[in-house]
């Protein structure tokens, strides 16, 4: 893929060009193109002065981070201990099933990802959906159809 | 720039004379579970609403961080907790039709009924937030102005005596005084761990090697708390104040916050914060015209539960992956960059201001013997109030959960509390009038860590919940040392085989003996902790891993294997649960007995969820 070498340098250059900063770097990078390009990891440490090997080390790590291209909108199922417990894990298998993916899929169309987190902190609204950075609290299997729509028609 | 107390009261005047020109104020909770709820819409119609009636000029409409009640959002809280109205815009009347109630109590003063919260007695309405057992039986010390303030606004922070703190410190207190002050309140770290705040101020500051740093950890991971989150988004100045003293008694110029990346809202807040008080230089050089410099910079953590680990953590600041480091040398000595660090909770560093104003006897007098001050919980899962709740250290787990949070949802029955996130444990209803504190929760086999309490009933099983930890901790077991990597993946192996009916008997004395090797051998923290869960179970559900080992039965109907859907005889046939069945199992005539196909049943659940006349059950 083709990545913009001066937008990158202007990330760098944001941070300080300091290697500590590079998690921070990354996350730039990825809010620009919505995943880590491997091209974007190479420059990156070649900016930095530090091994490829330590570049992807740290891209591989953060769960944060992604190297494979995600869909336009973002689905997020919270799977927090009360999300499990309220039925999080019966919504996410509703959303596999609504979307015909798998957890941390992209639909054929590139319309929607599917991820799960480990809690997102709106705890008392459990089962929590975030689309977007939209949150859907007190959600269950038979609410996600309407998000889905709400989003796939927005689109 | 502010350099003096006088600048300080100025602020304070200032605002006193605005909040003065305003006749009300009406303060709408931007707290994440009023956000999930849609406050931000309740908010936007209300201000529409005052404009249209030529209001806007008479009327404060504040948007505050988290109020608590978390359940009964959005909230809308009229004339400093004069009126409490809740669930704005939740009720099957539209979202306007409520809004018009609230502006005509602005206007008249007449309570709207309608929009106020139920008691206990039937009839009889709480109208006052004095009122209302959840805030009565709290002590809101660290979240006193979380809830009143837009934290948008550092002079709002200021009105609030805010600041004031930092000014006694640097121009009326010497270094070691103010060491003595947080030894002597027995303040003990709020991120878990309990160990005292003054000992470890105290190592950092007499280590040798400079520069020393200042850390605050806002990498809040356990699953099921959000104390850190409401706090570092309603009352960010509080913390950098914590930190500023922190970096004054320490003799640290430079300080960080660690905060996690699912958490846009407070990194936007603290970034906001900062700038402000770079603005009115009480960060940055020569504060308070005392020679003193300190500044803060925000990192964004990268969505890994080990990074709470303080080694870990600093790990991730120096730019690598977060994997934990042996603690031969403590981080006071040698942590971030090998220089001195000390590290701190965000909720730690926010009780520093209070103790400076109030002093260390009056910290000290709040709690028990060994614990002292306040602690704030996220009260969630199957409670009826779930929200944030803030109480002396020793309160029991019933005055928690049932004076506060109102008992169990649907009134079924308790059937434990998990605290301490991944490495905590399960708490059972004999332990109910156990004091809640760092040593007490210990000795039960969980711990107190940041302050998740999740409470649970009887249709939750506890063989369930050991697997849900044991998952998550292999996901976010970092790989570096044996035990934990291995150990976690071959424990959640051995349980998932449980759930699934086909656990054997030895099963247990296998489980005991690696949940015993996982927690000596185990490098760091969340290793030394994680087999927790399974052995807190163990210990107190043994019943329900029999059950599924000897009988094939899950007691309390979740693991799917074990388990099957029937419909009952109330079925009215209204035919909903058929066309919502995803893999169109269920057979029957309208107003008819419908049947559920066992063979081709996905055990889904969405009949049991659909069904409105509770005749879906599970077996």
């Amino acid at each position: 893929m083709d990545i913009d070498r001066k937008k990158l340098d202007t990330i760098i250059r944001k941070n300080g060009g300091e290697s500590s900063r590079i998690l921070a770097i990354y996350q730039d990078i990825q809010k620009e193109y919505r995943h880590l390009p491997q091209e974007a990891v190479r420059y990156v440490c070649g900016k930095l002065d530090i091994p490829v090997v330590k570049g992807y080390e740290v891209a591989t790590f953060y769960k944060s981070l992604s190297l494979k291209p995600k869909g336009k909108h973002s689905v997020c199922v919270c799977l927090g201990t009360a999300c499990h417990l309220k039925g999080g894990p019966s919504i996410l298998e509703a959303f596999e099933r609504e979307l015909k993916i798998k957890k941390d899929g992209t639909t054929e169309d590139g319309v929607f990802t599917l991820e799960s987190v480990n809690c997102l902190g709106a705890c008392a609204l459990a089962p929590l959906v975030r689309v977007d950075g939209n949150d859907f609290g007190k959600s269950s299997p038979v609410t996600i159809k309407k998000i889905i729509n709400e989003f796939k028609h927005g689109a | 720039m502010i350099q003096s107390l006088d600048d300080l009261e100025n602020i304070k005047k200032e605002r006193d004379s605005q909040y003065r020109k305003h006749k009300k104020t009406v303060r709408i909770c931007f707290g994440p579970g009023c956000q999930a709820s849609g406050s931000r819409k309740i908010y936007e119609l209300l201000k529409a609403e005052l404009k249209s009636e030529s209001l806007q000029s008479k009327v404060r409409v504040v948007t505050t961080g988290c109020h608590g009640l978390c359940e009964r959002g959005p909230l809308v809280i009229l004339n400093d907790d004069e009126i409490f109205y809740q669930s704005i815009g939740k009720r099957k009347a539209k979202a306007e039709e409520e809004i018009r109630l609230i502006i005509n109590t602005i206007k008249t003063g007449e309570i709207a009924d309608k929009l106020l919260m139920d008691s206990h007695e039937k009839g009889k309405k709480y109208t006052s937030v004095k009122e209302i057992p959840f805030y009565s039986f709290q002590k809101k010390i660290i979240l006193n102005i979380v809830g009143k303030i837009d934290p948008e606004y550092i002079d709002e922070y200021i009105a609030h005596d805010g600041y004031k703190a930092l000014f006694k410190a640097l121009t009326t207190m010497k270094s070691d005084e103010i060491l003595g002050w947080v030894q002597k309140s027995g303040l003990r770290g709020r991120g878990g761990g309990g160990f005292a705040t003054g000992a470890k101020w105290k190592s950092c500051k007499e280590a040798h090697g400079s520069p020393k740093y200042i850390l605050a950890n806002g990498d809040e991971g356990d699953p099921g708390a959000f104390m850190d989150r409401v706090l570092m988004e309603g009352n960010p100045h509080a913390i950098l104040e914590g930190m500023i003293i922190g970096g004054y008694t320490i003799g640290s110029n430079q300080g960080y916050i660690y905060v996690r990346d699912e958490y846009p809202l407070a990194v936007k807040r603290l970034s906001t914060a900062i700038e402000q008080a770079r603005k009115q230089g009480l960060l940055g050089t020569n504060i308070f015209n005392t020679g003193f410099d300190f500044d803060i910079a925000i990192v964004r953590g990268g969505g890994a539960f080990v990074c709470g680990e303080s080694t870990a953590l600093m790990s991730s600041l120096e730019g690598k992956s977060g994997e934990p480091r042996a603690k031969y040398i403590h981080t006071v000595e040698r942590g971030l960059w090998d220089k001195p660090s000390n590290l701190n909770n965000v909720e730690t560093w926010a009780c520093i201001p209070v103790i400076i104003n109030n002093g260390w006897e009056w910290f000290a007098s709040i709690g028990n013997e060994k614990n002292k001050g306040t602690k704030v919980f996220s009260l969630v899962g199957k409670v009826k109030n779930t929200g944030l709740v803030e109480v002396p250290i020793g309160a029991t787990l019933r005055q928690i959960i049932y004076d506060i949070g109102g008992g169990i949802q649907d009134d079924r029955e308790f059937k434990a509390v998990q605290t301490g996130g991944p490495s905590g444990g399960c708490i059972p209803k004999e332990y109910l009038e156990t004091p809640i504190d760092f040593d007490t929760l210990r000795e039960l086999g969980s711990m107190m860590g940041s302050g998740g309490m999740i409470v649970m009933d009887d249709r939750n099983c506890m063989v369930d919940v050991a697997r849900y930890f044991l998952k998550f901790l292999v996901e976010e077991s970092c790989g570096k040392c044996v035990p934990c990597r291995e150990g976690t993946r071959r424990m959640l192996e051995i349980v998932e085989r449980i759930c699934d009916g086909e656990g054997k008997e030895e099963d247990i004395a296998h489980l005991e003996e690696l949940g015993r090797a996982v927690n000596i051998g185990s490098l760091c923290g969340l290793g030394q902790s994680a087999a927790n869960p399974v052995l807190s179970t163990l210990k107190y559900f043994m019943d329900e891993y029999e059950a599924h080992i000897k009988d094939k039965k899950c007691p309390a109907g979740v693991c799917k294997p074990l388990i099957h859907y029937t419909i009952l005889e109330n079925c009215t046939g209204c035919t909903l649960c058929a066309r919502e069945c995803p893999s169109n199992c269920i057979t029957g005539e309208k107003k008819k007995l419908h049947t559920i196909n066992q063979d081709k049943c996905i055990k889904c659940g969405m009949c049991y969820e659909v069904c409105k006349f509770g005749a879906v059950k599970v077996v």
